[in-house]
């Protein structure tokens, strides 16, 4: 093992990785975090901890991490690159990494324009490539950007997202291929809906390879109702819903629609457990937490193994 | 070109409120070209200046004048004789050129009447858009003859992020994404290689992050 990672040492193991989210609170109340934690706890092998996600002030992953921490999480420190400059990011790896963070994800980053500061100025110094880069040279190099030694290598283990259902399509699993090259070592895709479109991804990334290198956890998010559904579709940038799953939903009572949405989920699960190269699951409900350990419960992947 | 935009006639007028003889200065190059700031935008403002302070009972005089460029001496010298005659000068050149007149006449207030925008390309008739940011680092030979640090709203190196749907950028639907215009091009080049290459990190020195910059070329001068 090259870190103290819990998902690499499921991964290790032979084992699916099951992780989930945790988005942290747009205010100064850690209790917040803690009672998101509570419902995780036993359910997952690691937990995100998302970085002022859709360009919204919250509080820092790097905080809600360590309170996770302190419960007993591994957390992935989320990074997106719209907010800092290479001296901020490397000067927060080391920080994440000196208080026992373990794993990180490295991001692009939403636009700040979908935010609640859009009259922000962004920074984008580096692209998410480029950041993998980064934790890969000062943790297996033991070098800073400008190549200067660094006293105390920052141990982390390195994730990364991608998105299949983006466009332009043919181009997806060439990317993935370049984030490979740069060194990550997991990946976490974006809710898929789709599955033959995902089936068709998964397949371009297996014609290169590129699962042997990097394992890939499939992401799903379960919908609370038809309207959520809807809105997935038409209103989040690159995201795909079939109009079967919104039929699907639309064909049962209201009261009913949250159920079927954790069954639609369940059953995802089942199938992309099935397909080569998928190395785990990750469950991101959103703002939905206590459902995930029903979801995991439903799809055979409990219990998870103890985190040592 | 350098591409500008025209400040709205209230914010000019503010501006102006404590004068009342200015020298209105357009620009021959590129402000012409985009039509904010030639010899015909001089005689719209001047008139709509003189219109809405005469119906405030504040009468105004307005020389107008256009010169070749505002952003060299040669040029900018003409208006000397007559400079002193007026309270302030109101500029319709881009911000280099009203900055140059700034510190060549350091007594004289100069307000800007235009919004500086853009390195830019017109489109077609009244259509500009951007393609250039001045960073001081081409990329071009990379990516198919396209910026994606002008034309990815992240300016992405190794793009296109996730946001890219139909071709369009996740900032604005009826913007072009960035990314997908490079790929078009490549493949379109038969260059798609190009695309599996990593770009690196980028040196931002030579961009407004090293500081102001400076061009000296020692065989020129005089």
């Amino acid at each position: 093992m090259k870190t103290k990672s819990n998902i690499e040492r499921v991964l290790e193991s032979g084992q699916l990785v099951v992780t989930s989210e945790c988005g942290p609170p747009r205010g100064a109340d850690a209790e917040v975090i803690r009672k998101k934690g509570k419902l995780l706890q036993g359910a997952v092998d690691a937990v995100n901890v998302t970085d002022n996600q859709t360009s919204v002030v919250r509080m820092s992953s790097f905080s809600a991490c360590l309170i996770l921490k302190e419960m007993g999480f591994d957390p992935i420190l989320q990074m997106v690159c719209r907010d800092r400059n290479r001296i901020a990011i490397q000067s927060d790896i080391l920080g994440a990494a000196a208080m026992g963070i373990n794993n990180i994800l490295c991001l692009t980053g939403d636009h700040q324009k979908f935010g609640d500061h859009p009259r922000a100025k962004n920074v984008f110094d580096m692209d998410s490539i480029q950041l993998i880069q980064t934790v890969k040279t000062m943790r297996d190099d033991g070098k800073f950007l400008e190549g200067e030694e660094i006293k105390g290598r920052p141990v982390l283990f390195i994730g990364a997202a991608e998105n299949p259902f983006a466009d332009p399509f043919e181009i997806r699993a060439a990317r993935l291929g370049k984030k490979a090259k740069a060194g990550v070592e997991f990946l976490q895709t974006q809710c898929i809906y789709n599955i033959p479109r995902f089936e068709k991804w998964m397949e371009m990334v297996r014609d290169r390879g590129i699962h042997e290198k990097v394992a890939i956890l499939a992401g799903v998010t379960p919908f609370k109702s038809v309207g959520m559904a809807r809105y997935m579709k038409n209103s989040v940038p690159g995201m795909d819903v079939p109009d079967e799953m919104i039929d699907r939903l639309k064909g049962v009572l209201k009261e009913k629609q949250s159920e079927e949405g954790i069954k639609i989920c369940v059953e995802t699960i089942q199938r992309l457990k099935q397909l080569p190269g998928v190395r785990g699951i990750h469950i991101m409900a959103i703002e939905w937490e206590e459902k995930v350990r029903e979801i995991a419960e439903m799809a055979g992947l409990l219990p998870r193994p103890q985190i040592v | 070109m350098i591409v500008a935009d025209r400040k709205s006639l209230d914010e000019i007028l503010k501006m102006l409120k404590p004068y009342k003889k200015v020298l209105l200065l357009g620009c021959n190059e590129c402000v012409t070209v985009s039509a904010t700031g030639g010899e015909r935008e001089v005689g719209v403002l001047a008139s709509e200046l003189k219109l809405s302070r005469a119906k405030d009972g504040q009468e105004i005089e307005i020389r107008e004048q256009t010169l070749e460029r505002q952003c060299d001496h040669e040029y900018i010298d003409q208006i000397r004789p007559f400079v002193g005659d007026y309270e302030v000068v109101l500029s319709m050149a881009c911000g280099a050129g009203i900055q140059y007149l700034a510190e060549t006449y350091k007594d004289k207030t100069v307000l800007p009447a235009v919004n500086t925008t853009f390195l830019g390309v017109t489109l077609e008739q009244g259509v500009w858009s951007e393609r250039c940011q001045g960073c001081g680092e081409c990329v071009l030979h990379m990516t198919g003859g396209i910026c994606p640090i002008a034309r990815c709203a992240k300016s992405l190196l190794n793009g296109p992020c996730g946001g890219s749907s139909n071709g369009k950028c996740e900032v604005d639907k009826d913007l072009e994404c960035g990314w997908q215009l490079i790929i078009d091009r490549l493949k379109a080049l038969n260059q798609m290689e190009k695309y599996e290459e990593i770009i690196p990190i980028k040196d931002w020195r030579t961009s407004r992050d090293g500081g102001p910059r400076k061009r000296i070329r020692e065989d020129l001068k005089l």
